[in-house]
């Protein structure tokens, strides 16, 4: 059985401009210990799929119009407030791309990283700290001891992304959502931070869901990747399969438009226009507009997740139909 | 195609600001070394990337050749000129020549401006174009950066990010400037849409013979733009060369953490690469170490990295570092 099962996720916002569907009907799962990689660009619903199940959507605007996130028998989109605190913040963690503002500035680090500890187990004084001193041990910050007393404005980026992680793990959580945990750093320090969580991944046998929009963070850290565009997923598939045969147009797209992939001088592989307004509604693929293989089909029939190969699923209509 | 002619030199340029303490008897209490003796030359049609993480210096040293902050050192020539020397009417006939596009297209665009009036305003300004002539010139410039006209009359709230640097470039072409800096264009935006923005200014710089410094810190961006490129860190510049040839055979120990550093979108090659990770951030510019500003976080670093700082050294065609370890490494 899954970890995470996510089905028919659907989370909308309901704004003065219309209704923008933002999470669109997404399904996947997560396994025990399992790195899946959701990738997609700005507006892409790879946030708010995470957000949705961890209840942070702000309501209103935001609404989660259907769906079920089964985490370990619990719905956590259908579930009571005392059985989700029992889940959130303990059994599954989360980090968020800025450190800084994710961090309270008034608050030394020692009572943020006790926190979860606090609410979740009831371990608080000279125990909690002393937690707290082998949890900020564990993400490398040396001189923990006293570094704990320290104010967030005190550390740099990558060690303040160091205490969130820090933070996130103290309750053992099974499964971390990372939310581009590094677009914030410097690549030497995105590099630490990379390696860290693999590291701990690996020693606490924990699933990590990693949001991110480059496709090359993902090669070295997920074991399976999904790719999403205007709030569907459009492919999703083991990464090293993903990554040799990719199927979507739009993952192929993305792919091409590294500029390390490409031989220097000759101009960029773009794709053409602009992701579209989720505000309207799409009768078709919402790829369609930008795909050079769009024809009348892709532009009148929603196309659906459909396995290709073994664990490789695409939502591309043409692909499904061999033309591709 | 870039010339050997040099459009833009920089000798031994140095930025540092003073930090004071005290509200009625302000006192000097230490200097921060931002731009620390930094000589560059750029050719006629040139790209020059400079790269660097944050904090080394990099838009400073932008903001220094604009003569934006105070020059506190060493010299900044324009075709052979001092700018320095020049008076402020030779200045803005100098910022006619020199452009600066910057990273943030939502806080660069003035957002009670329209296209028109944001892409017309320094050529206004510089009285360059006759009035009458003015809105034609807008329209032929925004079809140059791939914008229609017809969209003069938006305001920057009513375009993406994309089109917003695109009308940020606009801006810097109203006045057909010789050298552009670009200050991380496409750091903000997706990467589908860097890409179409990094064709934008490369077709520009080979259409128009423009010179460009394009600073990022992403080193696969500035490998696929540039001819040369400079590695900054600290204040200073460690590295120097052709493009291709320092991203691929990098010599300084931190130009090679650097390449290291970026993932590559392969799983077998990045699965199976050793990574090289550096420990630690880099250091503050108040407090810089002595010696080599690097030494800290080399892995190679010895007991005569701290004594005196390395200057830059020829280390083959066109090629510079600054190491004393080049030969043993």
């Amino acid at each position: 059985m899954p970890l995470l099962n996510v089905t028919d996720l659907r989370t909308y916002f309901h704004t003065r401009n219309g209704v923008v569907r933002a999470v669109d009907g997404v399904s996947f799962t997560v396994e025990k210990g399992e790195t899946l990689g959701i990738v997609g660009e700005s507006g892409s619903g790879k946030s708010v799929t995470c957000y949705s199940m961890m209840g942070l959507i702000p309501t209103p605007p935001g609404r989660i119009e259907s769906g079920s996130a089964v985490f370990d028998g619990v719905d956590l989109l259908n579930c009571s407030n005392r059985e989700c605190r029992a889940i959130r913040g303990k059994r599954i963690a989360m980090i968020f791309q800025d450190p800084m503002t994710s961090l309270n500035p008034y608050l030394r680090i020692s009572e943020q990283v006790v926190e979860p500890l606090v609410i979740h187990d009831g371990i608080s004084g000279k125990e909690a700290r002393k937690r707290a001193i082998a949890a900020l041990e564990e993400v490398g910050i040396n001189d923990a001891a006293s570094r704990l007393d320290h104010y967030p404005h005190e550390f740099s980026g990558g060690m303040r992304q160091r205490v969130m992680i820090a933070m996130a793990l103290i309750t053992q959580p099974e499964l971390l959502i990372a939310d581009e945990p590094t677009t914030a750093l410097d690549v030497t320090v995105q590099a630490q931070i990379l390696e860290l969580i693999k590291r701990i991944q690996q020693t606490h046998h924990m699933a990590v869901i990693f949001i991110t929009h480059d496709l090359g963070v993902v090669s070295g850290l997920c074991d399976r990747v999904q790719v999403m565009y205007a709030g569907r997923i459009v492919e999703t598939g083991d990464t090293r399969e993903l990554f040799k045969n990719p199927r979507h147009p739009y993952t192929r797209a993305l792919q091409k438009s590294i500029p390390s992939m490409q031989p220097k001088g000759q101009s960029l592989y773009t794709i053409t226009g602009m992701p579209p307004d989720m505000s309207r509604p799409m009768p078709g693929c919402a790829f369609a507009p930008r795909c050079e293989f769009a024809v009348e089909r892709c532009r009148n029939e929603v196309p659906a997740l459909a396995e290709m190969a073994h664990g490789h699923s695409t939502s591309c209509l043409r692909v499904q139909s061999g033309e591709l | 195609m870039p010339t050997t002619d040099t459009i833009l030199e920089l000798e031994d340029v140095k930025t540092h600001f003073p930090v004071e303490r005290g509200f009625i008897f302000r006192r000097r209490v230490g200097t921060v070394k931002a731009v620390d003796g930094v000589s560059l030359t750029l050719r006629k049609g040139e790209v020059l990337g400079l790269v660097g993480e944050s904090g080394c210096g990099k838009s400073t040293l932008a903001r220094t050749i604009m003569h934006l902050v105070p020059v506190t050192g060493g010299r900044v020539r324009l075709d052979g000129k001092n700018l320095a020397d020049s008076s402020s009417d030779e200045m803005s006939a100098v910022r006619l020549r020199l452009q600066l596009v910057f990273q943030d297209p939502y806080a660069s665009l003035n957002p009670r401006m329209n296209v028109h009036d944001a892409i017309a305003e320094p050529m206004i300004v510089h009285k360059v174009v006759p009035k009458d002539r003015i809105t034609a010139r807008v329209a032929e410039i925004m079809t140059l950066v791939g914008l229609a006209p017809r969209f003069m009359k938006k305001y920057p709230h009513e375009f993406s990010g994309g089109q917003r640097q695109r009308i940020a470039i606009a801006r810097a072409l109203a006045l057909e400037p010789e050298v552009i800096i670009a200050d991380e264009p496409v750091s903000a935006l997706d990467v589908s849409i860097q890409a179409q923005i990094l064709n934008l200014l490369a077709s520009l710089t080979r259409k128009m013979g423009l010179s460009l410094i394009f600073i990022a810190h992403d080193l696969s961006v500035v490998k696929h733009i540039s001819d040369r490129v400079a590695v900054m860190y600290l204040g200073k510049i460690v590295e120097l060369g052709p493009a291709v040839d320092v991203i691929e055979r990098p010599k300084h120990p931190y130009t090679r953490a650097l390449v290291s550093a970026i993932p590559v979108p392969d799983p077998d090659i990045e699965r199976s690469r050793k990574r090289i990770v550096l420990p630690g951030d880099p250091p503050s510019p108040l407090n810089p170490p002595a010696g080599c500003a690097f030494h800290p976080r080399c892995p190679f670093v010895q007991e005569r990295c701290k004594a005196a700082v390395p200057p830059l050294v020829a280390t083959g065609p066109g090629r510079e570092a600054a190491c004393v370890r080049l030969d043993e490494i």
